[in-house]
C-alpha cells in the first residue's frame, strides 16, 4: 500500500502498462524510431556536428535558418503523418463482411485523430510559417523579423508539442476524439485515458507558437519595409501572409480558451462541456469551428500567394488583377470567420441561422475564384515555362477547382443534412487541402529551394513526385466521393455492403502512388544534394524572378540586403532589372544584428516536460518545469546584451565574393 | 506608362539612411498581444453568456455576489491604473525615485485587489458554491481567475522592473518595458470593467 502511494507520487499515472509492448504494431515502429534515431544521433555525434547544430541552427534568430527547420519539421511530420494515412486505407479496403481488418478500434480511433491532428497543427502550419518566415523578410527587403527571438522560440514550441504528440505513440495512447477532440467523447468520463491529454497540451504548447509567431509576422510586415514599398506595392505572397498572420492571431486564442476549459473539465472537474450539471458540448464545437474554419484559410491563404508569385514569374509576366487579388484575399480573410457554423448544420439552430452560415459560405466562393480566373489571365498569352513550380500550379487549379465546387455543394443546408459526416465530407475537404495547400507548399519548396541552398531540384525525380500526388490523389480521392454519396460515414473501421469493397481499394491503390510520390520527395532531395554542382546556381536569380528575394546571393549572406533596397514598382527586382539597377560596390555600413540565444530552445523544453508530466499527474515534476519557466523566462530579461554589428568590411568582403552578373538585360 | 524614366532613379540607400531603432516594433507587436489576450477573454465572456444561466440547481448570483466587496475591488483596480498613470508621468519627467514609487504603489494595490478576489473565491467555496457546481460557476471561476491571474502576472512583472530600474535606472530598454507593463495593466482594467459590468452588476438583477 505503501509503495503504491510512493509510486503514485514519483510517476503519476505512468506505469509498466503505459508501454504498448503487447502491440506489435507500435513495437515494430517504436524500434524503427529508436535505429533511425540513434543513426541520426550518431552521424551527428561522429562528424562532430553538436557544435555547429547548437551555435548555427538551434539557437538561431536569422529567420531563414528559422524558415527552414520548421519545414524539415513539416517534412519529418508529414512522413509520421502520412503513415496513419496508409493504415486506415489499409483497414479500410479489407475489413469488410466477417473480416475485421488488422487495426482494432481503440487503435484505429488513435491513428484517425493522430493522422488529422499530425497533418495540420505539424505538416501544413509548420511549412507554411516556414516559407513565410523564409520567404517574406527577403520579399519586403528586410534584414530579419520584427523579434528575432520570439521567432526561434515559436519554432521550438512547435517543436515540443510535435514531440509530444510522437511521444504518445509510445507512451501512452492519444486521443480518440477525432483531430478536434471532441467533447462528449473525450469528457472525463468518457476518455479517462491519457489521448485527450496529451493531445491538448502538444496543442497548447504549440499554439503558443503559432500565436506568437502570427503577432512577430504581423508587426514585420507593417514595419519593416523597405523604403518605398508602399501595401500596395508589396508581393502578393507577403499580403496573403499579412492576410494569413491576421487571421492567426484572431482565431488561436479562441481554440486557447476551448482547450482550456475542457483542460479545467478534464483535471479539475468543471463543466463546461460535460453532459449533465449545465454543461453545454456543443459550445465545444462552435468554439473550436471559430478557430477551425478560418484556420483553412490561414493555410490556404499564403499558398495562394505561392502560387501567384510562380504563376506571375513562369509567365514572364506582372500577375492579372493584383488591386482584385489584395481585395479578394482580404474579403476571404474577413469571410471566413463568419461560416464556422456549416461544420454542423445538423446541430439544430434553425432555417435562418443556417441560411445565413450557408450563404456566407457560397459567398466565399466568389473572391477565390476571381482568384483563379487572376491565374488564368496571368498565363493567357505569356510566355510559360513548365518548371516544377508551375506544372504544381496547373494540377492546383485543375483539382481546386473540384473541391471548391463540392463544398459550394456542402454549404448548402439541406444538401449538408445528407452530407453530413459522410466520406463525401471527407473527400472534399481533402481535395482543397491536398489540391490546394500541399501541392503549393511543394510549388512553393521546388520555388524557393534554391533561394535557400544555392543550387536547384532534381527535375527528374521532381517530376515522379509531381506525378505521384497527382495521379494519386485522384484515384485515392475520387472513390471516396463516391462511396460519400452512397452513405459511406467516416471514421468508420468495418464496413458491412461489400458492394463499396472495390471504391476503398482502388482509394489504397491511390495512397500507394501518393507514397511513391512522397517517396520519390525524399529521393529528389538526397538526388539535388548529391548533384549540387550540377544543379548550381550562382545568380542568385534561377527562374528570371520578379520579386527581391531574387536580387540577392543563394543562399542569402545573414544580414540579406548589403544596402536597402529602394522601392518604385511592383515586382521590385523586374523593374530594377529592367531599369538596369547597379548593385553598389562600395559604401558599405556596419550591419546591426539580433544575437543569437538558446533561450527559446530550454524554454521550450521546459514547455515539454511541464506538458508530459500533466499528462501523466507527475504532479512534482510538473511544478518544477512551471517555476522553470518562470525563472527562464525572466532570467532571459535581464540580458540586455541582444545585438551586435557586423562591420562594414565583413559586408563589403561577402559582398565582394559573390559572382556579379549585373541587373541587366532580364 | 512610360518606358524610359526622366532621370535614374535611387535603387539601393547607399547612406544608410533607413533604420528600424532596435524595439521599435515593440509597442505594436505588444498592442496586437493585448488584441489576441482580448480575444482569450472574449471566448471565455461568451462561454459566460452561454452558461450563464446554467445554475443546474445551484446557486443563483443573487445568491452568492457580495456587490459591495466586488465594488471595493473595482476601486482598488481603477485606482491602481491612476498610480501606473502617476509613474509613467515620473519615468518621462526622467525622476527615478518618483516612477519606483508610483509603481510600488500601484504594485500594492495590485495585491490588494487578488487579496479580495482571492477572499471572496474561499468565501464562495467554503458556502459551496465550488466551480464543479454547476456551468454557470465554471464559467464565473475561469472568467474571473483568469483576469485574477493575468493580474498576479502583472505584479510579478513589476516586481521584476522594479529590480531592473534598481539595476539599470532609466534604460531605454527599461523605459519601453515599462510602458508595455502600462498598457497590459490598463488593459486588464478595461476587462476588469467588463467583468464587473457583465458578470457581477447583470448578474443580480437577472
Amino acid at each position: 500500500m505503501f509503495d503504491e502511494t510512493v509510486t503514485k507520487a514519483i510517476f503519476g499515472r505512468l506505469g509498466w502498462e503505459s508501454f504498448p509492448v503487447h502491440e506489435p504494431i507500435l513495437l515494430v515502429t517504436f524500434i524503427g524510431v529508436v535505429i533511425v534515431g540513434l543513426g541520426v544521433v550518431g552521424a551527428v555525434t561522429k562528424y562532430g556536428l553538436w557544435g555547429y547544430l547548437w551555435r548555427e541552427w538551434f539557437t538561431s534568430v536569422d529567420h531563414k535558418r528559422i524558415g527552414i527547420m520548421y519545414v524539415i519539421l513539416g517534412i519529418v511530420m508529414l512522413l509520421r503523418g502520412f503513415a496513419d494515412a496508409l493504415m486506415m486505407r489499409a483497414q479500410q479496403a479489407i475489413a469488410f463482411g466477417s473480416n475485421e481488418g488488422y487495426l482494432p478500434a481503440h487503435h484505429f480511433d488513435q491513428v484517425f485523430s493522430a493522422h488529422g491532428t499530425i497533418m495540420i497543427f505539424f505538416v501544413a502550419i509548420p511549412l507554411v510559417v516556414g516559407l513565410i518566415n523564409f520567404v517574406m523578410p527577403l520579399q519586403i527587403g528586410a534584414r530579419d523579423v520584427a523579434f528575432p527571438f520570439l521567432n526561434n522560440l515559436s519554432f521550438w514550441l512547435t517543436v515540443a508539442g510535435a514531440l509530444l504528440v510522437m511521444v504518445s505513440l509510445f507512451v501512452g495512447e492519444f486521443s480518440r476524439g477525432g483531430w478536434l477532440n471532441y467533447v462528449p467523447v473525450t469528457n472525463l468520463q468518457n476518455s479517462p485515458d491519457t489521448g485527450p491529454d496529451y493531445y491538448l497540451w502538444a496543442l497548447q504548447i504549440a499554439g503558443v507558437g503559432t500565436t506568437l509567431s502570427g503577432i512577430n509576422m504581423v508587426v514585420t510586415i507593417i514595419k519593416m519595409r523597405a523604403p518605398g514599398m508602399t501595401m500596395m506595392k508589396m508581393p502578393i505572397f507577403c499580403w496573403t501572409a499579412l492576410c494569413s498572420n491576421v487571421l492567426v492571431i484572431a482565431i488561436f486564442p479562441v481554440l486557447t480558451a476551448a482547450f482550456a476549459m475542457l483542460m479545467l473539465d478534464r483535471y479539475i472537474g468543471t463543466d463546461f462541456f460535460t453532459n449533465d450539471l449545465g454543461g453545454n458540448p456543443m459550445l465545444y464545437w462552435n468554439l473550436v469551428w471559430i478557430w477551425g474554419h478560418p484556420e483553412v484559410y490561414v493555410l490556404v491563404l499564403p499558398v495562394f500567394g505561392i502560387y501567384s508569385e510562380v504563376t506571375s514569374t513562369f509567365t514572364g509576366k506582372r500577375l492579372f488583377g493584383y488591386s482584385s487579388m489584395v481585395y479578394a484575399t482580404v474579403v476571404i480573410t474577413i469571410l471566413s470567420y463568419l461560416v464556422w457554423l456549416h461544420h454542423f448544420f445538423t446541430m439544430g439552430s434553425g432555417a435562418s441561422v443556417n441560411s445565413f452560415f450557408g450563404i456566407a459560405t457560397m459567398v466565399i466562393s466568389i473572391p477565390t475564384g476571381a482568384k483563379i480566373f487572376n491565374w488564368l489571365f496571368t498565363m493567357y498569352r505569356g510566355r510559360i515555362r513548365y518548371g516544377l513550380p508551375m506544372m504544381w500550379v496547373v494540377a492546383f487549379m485543375l483539382t481546386f477547382t473540384v473541391g471548391g465546387m463540392t463544398g459550394v455543394l456542402l454549404a448548402v443546408p439541406p444538401a449538408d443534412f445528407v452530407l453530413h459526416n459522410s466520406l463525401f465530407l471527407v473527400a472534399h475537404f481533402h481535395n482543397v487541402i491536398i489540391g490546394g495547400v500541399v501541392f503549393g507548399l511543394f510549388a512553393g519548396i521546388d520555388y524557393w529551394f534554391p533561394k535557400a541552398f544555392g543550387f536547384k531540384l532534381d527535375p527528374f525525380w521532381g517530376k515522379i513526385h509531381f506525378w505521384g500526388w497527382v495521379i494519386g490523389y485522384w484515384v485515392a480521392w475520387t472513390p471516396i466521393y463516391i462511396v460519400g454519396l452512397m452513405g459511406a460515414t467516416r471514421r468508420l473501421r468495418h464496413f458491412d455492403d461489400p458492394a463499396m469493397q472495390p471504391f476503398f481499394v482502388i482509394a489504397a491503390i491511390g495512397a500507394v502512388i501518393i507514397a511513391i510520390g512522397i517517396a520519390a520527395f525524399v529521393i529528389q532531395i538526397a538526388v539535388s544534394i548529391m548533384r549540387r554542382d550540377q544543379l548550381r546556381d550562382t545568380t542568385g536569380d534561377p527562374w528570371e524572378g520578379r520579386t527581391l528575394e531574387w536580387s540577392i546571393a543563394s543562399p542569402p549572406p545573414n544580414y540579406n540586403f548589403a544596402h536597402t533596397p529602394v522601392i518604385h514598382d511592383l515586382d521590385a527586382w523586374y523593374d530594377m532589372k529592367r531599369r538596369g539597377a547597379e548593385r553598389p560596390a562600395e559604401g558599405f555600413h556596419p550591419i546591426h544584428m539580433p544575437r543569437n540565444t538558446g533561450a527559446g530552445v530550454i524554454l521550450s523544453a521546459l514547455a515539454l516536460v511541464l506538458g508530459f508530466a500533466m499528462v501523466w499527474y507527475i504532479w512534482w515534476l510538473a511544478a518544477l518545469s512551471a517555476v522553470g519557466l518562470f525563472v527562464v523566462g525572466i532570467a532571459h530579461t535581464f540580458n540586455y546584451n541582444r545585438d551586435y554589428y557586423i562591420p562594414a568590411e565583413t559586408v563589403e568582403r561577402d559582398e565582394a565574393a559573390r559572382p556579379r552578373p549585373v541587373a541587366t538585360g532580364a | 506608362m512610360s518606358d524610359t524614366a526622366p532621370e535614374a532613379p535611387v535603387f539601393y540607400d547607399t547612406q544608410d539612411t533607413h533604420h528600424h531603432a532596435p524595439g521599435g516594433s515593440t509597442m505594436l507587436g505588444f498592442w496586437i498581444y493585448l488584441m489576441s489576450d482580448a480575444l482569450i477573454f472574449a471566448t471565455l465572456f461568451a462561454a459566460f453568456g452561454v452558461l450563464s444561466t446554467a445554475y443546474a440547481g445551484g446557486p443563483t448570483p443573487r445568491e452568492i455576489f457580495e456587490l459591495p466587496l466586488v465594488a471595493l475591488n473595482t476601486a482598488i483596480l481603477l485606482v491602481s491604473s491612476i498610480t501606473y498613470g502617476f509613474a509613467m508621468i515620473a519615468m518621462q519627467e526622467g525622476r527615478l525615485g518618483g516612477t519606483r514609487l508610483w509603481l510600488a504603489l500601484t504594485g500594492l494595490l495590485g495585491a490588494a485587489f487578488v487579496g479580495v478576489e482571492l477572499f471572496e473565491f474561499s468565501n464562495l467555496i467554503a458556502e459551496g458554491a465550488t466551480p464543479q457546481h454547476s456551468a454557470f460557476l465554471s464559467a464565473f471561476f475561469t472568467l474571473v481567475g483568469t483576469h485574477g491571474l493575468h493580474v498576479s502576472f502583472g505584479i510579478v512583472w513589476l516586481v521584476v522592473m522594479l529590480v531592473q530600474l534598481g539595476q539599470r535606472g532609466l534604460h531605454p530598454e527599461n523605459q519601453r518595458r515599462l510602458m508595455c507593463l502600462s498598457m497590459f495593466w490598463h488593459f486588464l482594467d478595461v476587462v476588469w470593467i467588463g467583468v464587473f459590468t457583465f458578470v457581477y452588476l447583470l448578474g443580480v438583477l437577472r
